[in-house]
């Protein structure tokens, strides 16, 4: 059985379940029970399953990781939030030096089984220290999963599943998703880690993304569509490890690869992925891969700067256009798009 | 001491007994480290026994251990396997981290040495984090951490010592001061006339400071908490002052450096824990020069029978080089 419920509220539920089904599971972070309960993910959780095990946290965010690295070692599955991406950069050397080695330098005797939350996004002027998109980090790291859902079904799957895995796995949530519906699944449902999903299925172009950035591509190919171009969307879901299995089938069908990214285009996933596809399917190609990511600078603040800084439909549809030698007018794009550039609007809502 | 001495003979032989095996392990590491089969640093603690073999006698076998770079003595002391932490500073397959951690990152799960790593105050938090699941499972174990003086330096170590406080977390923190981060003394790197432990206690931690080099002292000062810590008093934080012989890392001397002068490296040698406990036992009666003989004999065969493990040992096979990254 499905229903439909927001981005939000399905990882609320993955988290109500996970600590129904296993007493080890515990969770905590900066606010975690506050009364917004980190963008309504939170919410009850300390209700239902005391304080014991959902708690608020000292802003110490290297040592809670170390905290979370220690008690995975004696048997508990810790989840920790953080309500910007930014914030946890203070805790790299736990997660690097630490958590995501553990495992390997001990010859494989203890695993740190940790769930760790990163909202990232864009808009309303969040700037340079708000809205930092920096999943690539997190994957170039041996040993980390990384985990990037963009549908709310996903977001639960894939949250139920992180937590349940025997590794650390960073779990990267677009605030431009958390209002996002979805049907979902109830029960214990499982995504799996590693496992991309083909969104659209077409024949002219493959269009690998992630993240809201998938919003964006879903948005774009129904226009490419009424101009007669069809695509393969790949949402990648993971970004460590990737599924490149689908990704060169796809590609070796359609000949063509954009590859889009919500982070800087400078090593980022986007770029990983047109590396991997011009080594492995370089004879499938009939055009170079492309990739639509962000410029290689801070973010800005000023909605100004913000209107050329962030991409999104228009981009693709250029871009997809010109790789497959059409030129689409892209004015009903902005027809349908009533919000400011800087909110996410709810001019798409899918289904997926 | 007499008294404790007559009462408890078993204990006051096995400390002496533990620190010389941790001796005569670094001393056989330092001589045989030139024949280049042991290919990766290591830091030896010759000169700071007693801290590691009181604490280690003082926990219980459940007890969490945790520690750093210079972990030997640490791992030892809680008794960890001699032949594994050999063979995985030789790297071999039959190493406590099967060759992947080298010296710097040992292993014994089944006396609940949890690990060391060489990122300093980088175990701070891990030993807080099983003190906290400790209080999950409501046991009566107890975390305990093992540190430098360099660690307190890192803000890691205020936000681990922070939580445990707040959280009444059953961890004890071990905080081996030797006054010298690598070659950084503490007048560069710490304002003069402080006391850790006085600082920590002002976080809350009830702390005390010691001789670290008094094998007894160390032992008694950290039973008296233990208990405490086991109720639910929460933290407890010691500070030791001890010295390391041998250089920061490697198999030499090096007050060659200038660092630090020949008078001060030789006023602590004359402080050397393992003589002092030894003269101590042999004038209370407790053991004869026979009795330590037949000790150094009995430990001498083991390291050299580790040795020779360690040596026949096989190298792990280069197709795990990529194994183990992720737990199944």
């Amino acid at each position: 059985m499905t229903r439909k419920i927001t981005y939000a509220q399905a990882i609320n539920e993955a988290m109500v379940q996970a600590m129904e089904m296993d007493k080890s599971v515990i969770c905590y972070g900066l606010g975690v029970d506050d009364p917004k309960g980190v963008f309504g993910t939170t919410l009850g959780l300390k209700e239902k399953f005391g304080s014991e095990r959902v708690f608020d946290m000292p802003t110490s965010e290297n040592a809670m990781t170390g905290v979370a690295i220690g008690a995975s070692m004696n048997g508990i599955r810790p989840v920790m939030t953080h309500q910007r991406l930014d914030f946890f950069l203070l805790a790299m050397d736990q997660l690097v030096n630490n958590a995501a080695k553990w495992h390997y330098m001990f010859g494989g005797q203890t695993s740190v089984p940790i769930t760790i939350r990163l909202l990232l996004g864009r808009g309303w002027g969040q700037g340079p220290t708000h809205s930092q998109n920096l999943q690539a980090w997190f994957a170039h790291i041996p040993g980390l999963k990384v985990v990037m859902p963009t549908t709310a079904a996903d977001a639960k799957g894939l949250l139920l599943s992180s937590i349940f895995d025997n590794n650390p796995v960073i779990f990267i949530e677009h605030r431009w998703l958390h209002n996002l519906e979805g049907e979902v699944p109830e029960g214990d449902y499982r995504v799996p880690i590693g496992k991309a999903q083909k969104l659209r299925t077409g024949d002219d172009i493959t269009i690998v993304s992630l993240s809201y950035m998938t919003i964006e591509a879903l948005h774009a190919i129904e226009i490419l569509g009424r101009n007669g171009i069809s695509c393969d969307l790949i949402d990648l879901r993971s970004v460590n490890p990737i599924d490149w299995e689908m990704i060169y089938g796809s590609v070796r069908k359609t000949k063509k690869l954009l590859a889009l990214d919500t982070a800087a285009e400078s090593f980022s996933v986007a770029s990983e992925v047109v590396a991997r596809v011009s080594m492995e399917c370089f004879n499938d190609l009939k055009c170079a891969p492309k990739r639509i990511a962000l410029p290689d600078c801070p973010t800005p603040t000023s909605p100004a700067l913000t209107k050329v800084f962030d991409k999104g439909a228009v981009d693709i549809v250029n871009m997809a256009g010109k790789m497959t030698g059409k030129n689409i007018d892209t004015g009903e794009i902005s027809k349908h798009k009533t919000y400011p550039h800087d909110v996410p609007g709810d001019w798409f809502k899918g289904p997926f | 001491m007499k008294e404790f001495i007559s009462k408890n003979k078993t204990v006051a032989i096995e400390l002496l007994y533990k620190m010389k095996n941790i001796r005569l392990v670094e001393e056989t590491i330092a001589r045989r480290y030139s024949e280049w089969k042991m290919r990766c640093p290591t830091h030896l603690c010759t000169g700071q026994e007693s801290v590691a073999v009181a604490v280690g006698t003082a926990l219980r076998k459940d007890d969490f251990v945790i520690s750093t770079h210079r972990a030997h003595g640490h791992y030892l002391g809680k008794g960890g396997s001699l032949k594994r932490m050999i063979a995985e500073i030789y790297g071999k397959s039959t190493g406590c981290s099967k060759g992947k951690g080298g010296s710097m990152h040992l292993i014994d799960k089944s006396v609940n040495f949890m690990g060391s790593t060489a990122i300093v105050g980088g175990t701070i938090p891990v030993g807080v984090g099983l003190g906290l699941s400790i209080t999950l499972k409501k046991t009566d174990q107890i975390s305990c951490v093992f540190f430098g003086d360099g660690s307190i330096e890192e803000g890691v170590f205020y936000e681990s010592v922070n939580f445990a406080v707040l959280k009444k977390l059953p961890v004890l923190f071990i905080c081996e001061n030797n006054f010298y981060s690598v070659y950084s003394p503490l007048k560069v790197r710490q304002p003069e006339g402080r006391k850790i432990y006085e600082m920590v206690a002002a976080m809350g931690c009830p702390s005390q400071c010691g001789n670290g080099n008094d094998v007894l002292e160390v032992y008694q000062k950290v039973n008296s908490v233990l208990e405490g810590i086991r109720q639910g008093n929460g933290p407890f934080f010691f500070e030791f002052d001890t010295y390391r012989w041998r250089e920061h890392c490697g198999h030499n001397f090096d007050n060659d450096l200038g660092y630090r002068t020949q008078e001060e490296y030789l006023s602590w040698k004359e402080k050397d824990p393992v003589c002092a406990w030894e003269t101590i036992l042999l004038e209370a009666g407790v053991i004869s020069t026979k009795d330590i003989e037949e000790m150094e004999n009995k430990i001498n065969k083991e390291i050299a029978n580790a040795f020779d493990f360690a040596e026949k040992s096989p190298f792990p096979d280069t197709k795990e080089v990529c194994t183990e990254i992720y737990s199944e």
